[in-house]
């Protein structure tokens, strides 16, 4: 591996972007691919498969049998509301290699007791969330049911470029909800990025449950192409 | 789980940097039970120094030999290890898999 390809690696992968190094085994020969290039790559195809199932492999193409390195960030999983849900949500988040954070202003709520060893801030979201590189690789969920806590939490999801945003709500809340925030100026478009009601429809009843239905939702939204998960 | 090597090519630029030389070691197959997912990465340098992990230790020894080769060649090479080698109650995996590992140098 030449060194500046290995510094460039290590660079996008500090920036928390997924990179795909292309290596021929036989010869040595090896390229980066950033993840904004994948698109007009002759492996696009590939690639972007690999890129979704975060699984590096030997892959045979039109150019001979090539090993793809890929490098793709540890998901973060934010939630706001250190709720009754929560409290399995987050270690099962944790379970599945996020990187989990917990927002939510009630200090009542936000204890350390409740969560034990997770990221737990006290904060309103306005405050506690633009520092936590809420990014692509991010989940995003409101579970306060309080629109003054879910509602500028959820202002900020849409802001930025989460593969994942649901809010905890039956369609009559959530239709409140989409109310509000189209007063806000949110467009139609965005709106439709939120999932509501949140979670696979499992039948959950305990709060636990719903934290496996969101989880799963969570997963597929991960794993699986747009236009295929909503067939599903 | 999801494997998260992160130290370890940091590693390699930074030693790299130092002056050492270093090779990249990476697991590019695995079939049966394997120790480590394709994609796991050691570093090792010419003094036989090295991170991370290819195969829980299994075979580590046996890749740190064939890298300090590759540092001085600079030409790449693809080792396997498994139990159908006869050499497998020296260096193989006892777990019953067997293991492709890709050696390159990094300059």
């Amino acid at each position: 591996m030449k060194l500046d390809l290995l510094h460039t690696l290590n660079a996008e992968r500090a920036a928390r972007r997924a990179v795909v190094v292309v290596t021929d085994t036989e010869s040595g020969t090896q390229r980066l691919v950033k993840a904004a290039d994948v698109a007009k790559d002759p492996l696009a195809d590939v690639l972007d498969k690999r890129l979704r199932m975060a699984k590096s492999g030997m892959e045979e193409t039109a150019q001979g049998r090539v090993f793809l390195t890929v490098h793709v960030p540890s998901p973060q999983l934010v939630i706001t509301g250190a709720v009754h849900i929560s409290q399995t949500l987050a270690p099962l988040g944790q379970m599945l290699d996020y990187d989990v954070t917990i927002v939510d202003p009630r200090t009542a709520f936000a204890t350390p007791e409740r969560f034990p060893g997770v990221k737990v801030l006290a904060e309103w979201p306005d405050a506690a969330l633009p520092p936590l590189n809420v990014d692509h690789y991010t989940a995003f969920v409101a579970l306060t049911h309080d629109p003054k806590i879910d509602d500028p939490a959820l202002l900020y999801a849409l802001s930025r470029d989460c593969f994942y945003i649901g809010a905890l709500g039956s369609r009559k809340t959530h239709g409140r909800r989409l109310e509000r925030l189209k007063a806000q100026g949110v467009s139609d478009a965005a709106l439709a990025r939120i999932h509501a009601p949140i979670g696979l429809a499992i039948g959950a009843v305990s709060p636990a449950e719903i934290a496996v239905a969101i989880m799963a939702e969570i997963t597929m939204r991960l794993r699986v192409k747009q236009d295929k998960a909503e067939a599903a | 789980m999801l494997g998260r090597d992160e130290d370890i090519l940091r590693a390699a630029e930074d030693w790299s940097k130092a002056g050492r030389g270093v090779a990249l070691a990476t697991v590019v197959e695995t079939w049966g039970s394997a120790p480590r997912p394709v994609g796991s990465n050691l570093v090792i340098d010419e003094e036989g120094n090295f991170l991370g992990s290819v195969s829980g230790g299994c075979v580590e020894g046996a890749v740190v030999t064939e890298a300090i080769d590759v540092i001085e060649s600079g030409k790449p090479k693809t080792l396997e290890f498994g139990v159908a080698d006869e050499a497998a109650w020296k260096v193989g995996l006892s777990c019953g898999g067997t293991i492709r590992v890709y050696v390159e140098k990094v300059s």
